[in-house]
């Protein structure tokens, strides 16, 4: 038990070492980059005087290791800067563009785990057989079609010709601002409210590009969970746990997946990890207001803090989930309490 | 004559192979009573394959052909799954070599234990558990209880080994069979547990499996000994007829033992006639 605490106590001493050095990193390259930002905020015909004072008002006159030092005190409380595009502070940008994407890849992953877990195991157990081939199929479909190409169809069929799914966004006009905002978590916030015409509308909006980035990262993990379960099914305890007269589903279930359970859990957080990072394509495609459109239209903007700000978010949340598959894997594996 | 357990007749192993069909086990027959057979044969010599077909856990490519398959006289080559899963452990339990990889990593010792008798035993959680703890002390471990709650990884290989054990006869089978269930250990732990095997074997009047390549070892231990050579049985004889083996490969065998008593400057090596393999 003191080792296992010992061993977290080390991980979670790497985590704020780990985040300064995002931080100093992301800063750097940002002020490295060929981009004016006092340019992106007056525009090319403002006068010297202009420029000049708001050179003086960002702190860009100070050496670069004092920015860096002020920018790190700001952090310290929880102040990101201003947003030059949308002219809100980063924070409150964040707080409304990162709950879409949570939503968007809750329930990609949800979806993707409830298929893809199963689809892997099914594809071991029949491995070779005309099954197997066909879970194969499906699954390099889901690696090789190009998400954006995926979406697109998926529009083209659901929204313009059969008519039965909601365009791009997130949800109807009708709806907007029409359920008080508290977890900005268009679906819980309905939930939240009782409203179950805008539940129905947000999970409808929700559902196609759930569903795209879902198949994408079933894809993956019906693949790796065959692997882990082809492994798991030759080792010699499964002939032990045969031989005991157990029936088929115990060994392959509480023997085989008992112990692949520790692999896949890391698979897993990655996997939700990845798509908590935003999905630039799939939001872009389906107009989803979240961060991997924030993340990359503040770039092309030259919105440094805007960019900043979302890198440190989808480090820290990196970081969260590497430590909770770190926590899980200690719980989950009696060899390395 | 004790009731017949095992009944087999001209059973053949065959493994599909790039060049053809590889035969692994050929025309094998056997009958076993209560008593303790020892099979010995080299790597490969398809006495495991032989002795995991009674309970049908072969590889799922395996081609098994048979002109008589029995267990207690249930023909196993037809048996549907269910069946099947009525004689394997409840009936005739597997004991593998080392129980390092024979022992599920993530389950403790005791779960692996109940969970043997509940599949074959109607019973709650709790009785599971003590029958576990009895099997372990059964199996002459002096601390039952801290032993149910290690993982396989926290036990020795003896104890392991004895872990194994313990779960295999908790549904009381008639049959044992341990594929080469000392291996794995050292030279000291090997006697231990074989003599528990074998006090275990006698007390409960089950019938024993014991496959090794260990001649003398099998012969000590068993009543009578079947010698395989390159899937094939080509000597069978009482344990304590050994000196009177007739076939060149058991005579070679007998003959590269190192012994106390007549030391030799250099042993001999076996010379293969390839006619033994006609």
């Amino acid at each position: 038990m003191r080792g296992r605490l010992r061993a977290l106590a080390g991980t979670l001493a790497s985590v704020p070492i780990t985040l300064f050095g995002l931080v100093l990193v992301t800063f750097f390259i940002g002020r490295v980059m060929p981009v004016d930002p006092v340019l992106a905020i007056v525009g090319d015909r403002a006068t010297q005087d202009v420029v000049e004072q708001t050179r003086l008002e960002l702190g860009l006159d100070r050496s670069l290791p004092v920015q860096f030092l002020i920018y790190l005190g700001k952090l310290a409380h929880g102040d990101l800067g201003r947003s030059v595009m949308t002219s809100h502070t980063v924070v409150a940008d964040i707080s409304r563009f990162f709950p879409a994407t949570m939503e968007l890849a809750t329930a990609a992953i949800l979806i993707a785990v409830l298929i893809g877990v199963p689809l892997g195991v099914l594809a071991a157990v029949k491995q070779g057989t005309r099954i197997d081939h066909t879970i194969r199929v499906i699954c390099l479909a889901g690696h090789s079609i190009p998400i954006f190409v995926l979406a697109l169809l998926t529009l083209l069929v659901f929204y313009a010709t059969l008519g039965i799914a909601p365009g791009p966004g997130r949800q109807d006009v009708v709806f907007e601002d029409m359920v008080p905002a508290v977890t900005n978590l268009l679906t819980v916030d309905a939930l939240i409210a009782g409203d179950w015409g805008a539940f129905r509308d947000a999970l409808a909006h929700l559902a196609q590009p759930a569903g795209v980035l879902a198949y994408f990262s079933m894809a993956y993990i019906a693949r790796m969970t065959r692997a882990f379960m082809l492994d798991a099914l030759s080792g010699e305890f499964i002939i032990t746990a045969r031989a005991k007269g157990l029936p088929a589903a115990r060994v392959i279930w509480r023997h085989a997946f008992g112990n692949i359970a520790v692999r896949l859990v890391t698979v897993l957080a990655l996997t939700y990890a990845g798509l908590l990072e935003g999905a630039v394509v799939t939001e872009t495609v389906f107009s989803w207001p979240g961060l991997g459109q924030y993340l990359t239209v503040s770039l092309l903007n030259a919105d440094m803090n805007a960019v900043l700000g979302a890198t440190l978010v989808v480090g820290v949340t990196y970081l969260g989930f590497n430590l909770l598959a770190d926590v899980l894997y200690r719980l989950l594996d009696p060899r390395v309490r | 004559m004790s009731p017949v357990l095992v009944d087999i007749a001209n059973l053949s192993i065959a493994f599909p192979t790039q060049q053809g069909l590889s035969l692994a086990v050929r025309e094998v027959s056997l009958t076993l009573g209560v008593e303790k057979l020892g099979i010995v044969g080299e790597s490969g010599s398809g006495k495991s394959l032989t002795a995991r077909s009674i309970l049908r856990l072969l590889p799922s490519n395996a081609l098994v052909t048979a002109d008589r398959m029995e267990f207690a006289g249930i023909d196993v080559l037809r048996a549907r799954e269910a069946e099947l899963r009525a004689i394997r452990g409840r009936r005739a339990g597997l004991i593998l070599q080392d129980p390092k990889y024979a022992l599920n990593p993530v389950m403790t010792a005791g779960e692996q234990i109940s969970e043997a008798w509940r599949a074959h035993r109607k019973g709650t959680r709790r009785q599971a558990r003590a029958a576990a703890l009895d099997l372990l002390a059964q199996v002459q471990i002096r601390d039952p209880e801290r032993v149910a709650r290690s993982y396989p990884h926290e036990l020795s290989g003896g104890m392991g080994q004895r872990v194994m054990i313990a779960m295999m006869l908790a549904p009381d089978p008639e049959l044992l069979i341990a594929d080469e269930p000392t291996s794995a250990l050292d030279a000291t732990v090997q006697a231990e547990i074989l003599r528990l095997l074998e006090a275990l074997v006698s007390r409960r009047g089950m019938g024993l499996i014991l496959i090794s390549h260990d001649l003398p070892l099998v012969a000590h231990f068993c009543d009578r000994v079947v010698v395989m050579y390159a899937g094939r049985i080509v000597e069978e004889l009482g344990a304590a007829d050994l000196s009177h083996a007739r076939h060149p490969y058991t005579r070679g065998l007998i003959d590269c033992l190192p012994t106390l008593t007549h030391p030799k400057s250099r042993l001999p090596v076996m010379v293969r006639d390839p006619a033994w393999l006609a």
